[in-house]
């Protein structure tokens, strides 16, 4: 019995103390905890190792950007109760799409992106209806999903073209807006006026070293930004965490469960096409093994962001801080020189931790106060 | 009499060979709580899913204000102010309360893009709706999860009268709870009867319907076994004629040997 039904309940705590209560509430707190011992702790080991020099920290936000925009769809997913194995080969998927249609079918660059984003639209949706119709699990589903969308993006490939790989497929279009949409870089003038005043390292012709960010990064802040805005704000992102939490219950107040979960796989794969096009625009080439084992780092990157397993609890900020720590880690590792066999290492520890954690933070929300 | 707000007419309801409730007649008016009294596997449950739109009769008609209805889905029902708070409430407890309290009818805010749920509207809402019924949540944003049970039937309950519940279909609403919070739950329920809701209250324990119930009906094996209104009928009566009541007074009576013999303590130890 607590104290709440008693006529005579004790007064309002301080406002202070409730706000507090609510950030210990938080999914992302133990992400945010993460990042910041991460930082600290590369901060001691590799202080001069260049990790933390302009082109480092533009190497390890890249390389946590791209992760992350696939962590922001996952995430969403998660809470929803359902996860997407195929998130990998999607994005092999889309990869080889965008060059076929480009080298093969001479499109334009535009009209490839959007058809490649359609292509997403329909897989993911047709992912999210075998679940929600053959009410297997979600893990099985898109696990055939995985081998299905791998195997035909190898067959098709070598089948059209004899290899499994497709160069050239931004030559000719260097100047495009679309390619520096997703695969050019930004911020340029910014670091040319740093550089002029030798704030940060410049070439001889005094030129700054490092010319831009990834647009991956811009791409991985608003992809966050509206995933955020969609679990927190919107009657969408309600039904998100009512479906992953008891979709029994939510159908019951009329939550239309269903097209929920199929919205939610239409959400991955397009985030794993933006990510594919972003890597492809930016290397100008695509390969059938792109994107392998991309759909447990991303998974794992949601999991350290405060995601239950069992869905109906998490945040895609925390999974922003889940994808940081990954990219930092990743980069610091190498910029270190320490064998980056360990990295593997340490993302299972990672794993293994940010779970424990995790149940604890939901039993602390849920425990009678 | 008024017109009844929900009636069933001679209504059956099949399962392949197994008939769940057979012939059955039943009517819930304005400002009355009917209580529907049944041991395990007397109807109850297809009696309230058939109210309220999980199942259609496979005979016989349902009304609503008189005029004869079909729900195809709860939504339906829910629509035409049939509310049902099933016994497990249908809250999800990792979620607000205010969240839970708004699911599926979220107040918004804002046009087209910046379309958003009005949360501070919720929550005040809720913070008055829940102290109407004594109970002061300290911070509406708090998890469902964090209540006691009776608190949490509470909000259920207001929830369903929140959105605009003439009929309030309760299963099994005091069946978990203990003595005090069950207390809790009649007297909202009371307060609902009050504020002119039809209150159709399904349990199997007498002592929470006895002294809350107008209008009392039995179920036996699918079978209703008559209506009654208080006035009509003793507790003790209604006790009698649910199944079990002769089995509970022939273990009363064993129990009262054992304990004359002296031979109680054994038994129990």
């Amino acid at each position: 019995m607590t104290d709440a039904l008693n006529p005579a309940h004790p007064p309002e705590p301080k406002p202070v103390s409730r706000n507090l209560t609510r950030l210990m509430r938080r999914p992302e707190l133990g992400a945010l905890t993460g990042t910041i011992l991460v930082f600290l702790a590369f901060g001691l080991t590799a202080g001069n190792s260049g990790l933390f020099s302009m082109a480092g920290i533009a190497n390890f936000l890249q390389v946590s950007a791209q992760l992350g925009i696939l962590a922001a769809a996952v995430a969403l997913l998660m809470i929803g109760g359902e996860f997407d194995l195929s998130l990998g080969s999607m994005i092999g998927f889309a990869s080889v799409t965008i060059g076929l249609c480009v080298t093969q079918f001479g499109l334009s660059i535009p009209v490839t992106v959007a058809i490649t984003f359609v292509v997403a639209i329909v897989v993911g949706a047709l992912n999210g209806f075998l679940v929600v119709r053959t009410r297997l699990p979600s893990f099985i589903v898109t696990l055939a999903g995985l081998f299905i969308l791998r195997g035909l993006t190898l067959a098709v490939t070598r089948t059209i073209t004899g290899r499994t790989q497709i160069p050239y497929i931004t030559e000719g279009h260097e100047g495009s807006f679309v390619v520096w949409l997703f695969g050019g870089k930004f911020g340029g003038p910014v670091f040319a006026w740093l550089a002029t005043h030798g704030w940060i390292a410049a070439r001889p012709d005094g030129s700054p070293m490092v010319q831009g960010l990834s647009m991956s990064i811009l791409w991985w802040v608003i992809v966050t930004a509206f995933a955020t805005w969609l679990l927190i704000k919107t009657r969408f992102g309600n039904w998100v965490f009512a479906v992953g939490g008891d979709d029994r219950a939510a159908r019951n107040v009329g939550v239309p469960v269903d097209r929920v979960k199929i919205l939610l796989f239409i959400g991955t794969a397009l985030s794993a096409t933006l990510f594919a096009v972003i890597q492809v625009l930016e290397s100008g080439s695509a390969d059938t093994l792109r994107g392998t084992q991309k759909e447990f780092q991303a998974i794992i990157a949601a999991v350290i962001g405060g995601c239950l397993l069992t869905g109906g609890y998490g945040s895609a900020i925390g999974a922003m801080f889940g994808a940081l720590i990954f990219g930092t880690v990743e980069m610091g590792i190498f910029y270190t020189g320490i064998d980056t066999d360990w990295f593997q290492v340490f993302l299972g520890s990672m794993l293994l931790i940010a779970v424990l954690v995790n149940n604890y933070v939901r039993r602390k929300a849920t425990e009678a106060r | 009499m008024a017109e009844p707000l929900i009636e069933l007419r001679n209504v059956t309801r099949r399962f392949g060979s197994v008939t769940a409730i057979r012939d059955m007649s039943f009517a819930a008016h304005a400002g009355e709580v009917h209580c529907l009294l049944g041991d395990n596997g007397a109807g109850k449950s297809t009696l309230i899913k058939t109210l309220s739109g999980v199942h259609t009769p496979s005979e016989g008609q349902m009304y609503v204000d008189g005029k004869p209805v079909t729900f195809a889905s709860p939504r339906q029902a829910l629509d035409a102010g049939i509310a049902t708070v099933f016994q497990d409430l249908s809250m999800i407890p990792l979620m607000s309360i205010t969240r839970n309290f708004f699911l599926g009818r979220e107040p918004l805010k804002g046009a087209w893009i910046t379309k958003r749920i009005d949360m501070k509207r919720a929550d005040a809402i809720v913070y008055e709706e829940l102290g109407k019924i004594g109970i002061n949540v300290r911070d509406p944003q708090q998890a469902v999860g964090t209540l006691s049970g009776g608190e949490r039937q509470c909000v259920a309950i207001a929830r369903a009268v929140y959105h605009g519940a003439r009929v309030l279909i309760l299963d099994e609403p005091t069946s978990a709870l203990g003595v005090h919070q069950a207390s809790i739950v009649l007297r909202y329920v009371a307060q609902a009867r009050q504020r002119g809701l039809a209150v159709i209250f399904i349990t199997h324990n007498i002592h929470h319907a006895y002294p809350i119930g107008d209008v009392f009906t039995m179920l036996n094996r699918g079978r209703s076994l008559g209506t009654f209104r208080k006035s009509e009928i003793t507790e003790k009566e209604v006790l009698d004629m649910m199944a079990g009541g002769r089995e509970i007074r022939e273990l009363q009576q064993e129990l009262e040997r054992f304990s004359k013999s002296g031979s109680g303590a054994e038994a129990v130890s």
